[in-house]
């Protein structure tokens, strides 16, 4: 199984997320830099991290969705490979285009930096088979950006097939129907600003999120 | 040839800067401000002869996000 991070200039997760990715699938994540512009064929699992790309220049994600490695995450979310964009890698991934919506400075004004509760909503799909539906989580967030906004009509559309994943047990940072990650439409790939790479080890005190890399890896070995 | 190009957030999106603002307006005793929007204003130095479809792929690919803003480009000699 192969997976990769990508690295922007100003991304501050990435490493964090190696690590969970090799914690899971045992094998060390190609860290792969934004100029690059391709990824292996047979790369199964992205991870676009967590940060401040480009200094959050224009708008958060704005640059980094512009640069030559997104085209190749495009490519490779199109032959089915699992995407995770976990915070500024959300705000990525909206900006590319290969989610809907976008995320807007927090309702409050304020960068948000604590641990919440979430609600898993879509306990099918690949990314929270580990969990159950209604379960709910507590995973950290940190942001400023992370008020999920979309018309009225994509929110229908989306919550009427089950492509909100999580959801903020409480509201947060003013998302649109507590919104807090969301999937695309063939469901393999998944933007979230709660950082669950932040939640796999005692050592971090919480263990919650683990599970959703150890589903990802577990569902990936099942499709191979 | 310069171009002005003016982003501006969409009504019903909320915008929490401009209620910053407005609200350090009213702490300033300036009354009666309704409400405040923040925008961003691009400034494009370019070639003569850049074409308006070229400008305007600028602001649809970048310069704005059109599912939360609206852009308008003034252009000057």
């Amino acid at each position: 199984m192969k997976s990769a991070v990508i690295v922007f200039p100003g991304s501050n997760c990435d490493r964090d997320l190696a690590v969970a990715f090799e914690a899971v699938t045992g094998a060390k994540p190609e860290m792969v830099w934004h100029r690059d512009t391709e990824l292996p064929d047979d790369i199964d699992l992205i991870g676009v991290p967590g940060g401040f790309s480009y200094g959050d220049y224009l708008r958060s994600g704005a640059m980094a969705a512009r640069s030559p490695v997104m085209q190749a995450v495009a490519k490779a979310a199109e032959r089915g490979a699992y995407v995770l964009g976990i915070c500024n890698g959300f705000q990525v991934l909206t900006e590319s285009g290969l989610l809907p919506g976008a995320l807007l400075r927090n309702a409050g004004g304020h960068f948000i930096c604590r641990d919440v509760s979430l609600t898993i909503e879509n306990a099918q799909s690949a990314f929270t088979n580990r969990y159950d539906a209604g379960e709910t989580v507590t995973f950290p967030v940190a942001h400023h950006d992370g008020n999920y906004f979309a018309d009225p009509a994509t929110l229908d559309r989306l919550e009427g097939e089950g492509r909100v994943a999580l959801r903020y047990a409480e509201s947060c940072n003013g998302s649109a129907r507590n919104i807090a990650g969301v999937l695309n439409e063939a469901g393999n790939v998944l933007g979230m600003m709660p950082h669950p790479e932040r939640v796999i080890e005692a050592a971090h005190g919480k263990t919650d999120g683990r599970r959703l890399f150890e589903g990802l890896v577990e569902g990936l070995l099942t499709r191979a | 040839m310069k171009a002005r190009i003016f982003v501006t957030l969409k009504g019903g999106v909320l915008d929490p800067q401009g209620k910053a603002i407005h609200h350090a307006l009213d702490g300033l005793g300036f009354a009666g401000v309704n409400d405040v929007r923040a925008g961003k204003l691009i400034e494009l130095d370019l070639a003569d002869g850049t074409s308006d479809e070229d400008i305007d792929a600028m602001c649809r690919k970048l310069l704005a996000n059109t599912v939360i803003e609206n852009y308008r480009i003034e252009k000057a000699d």
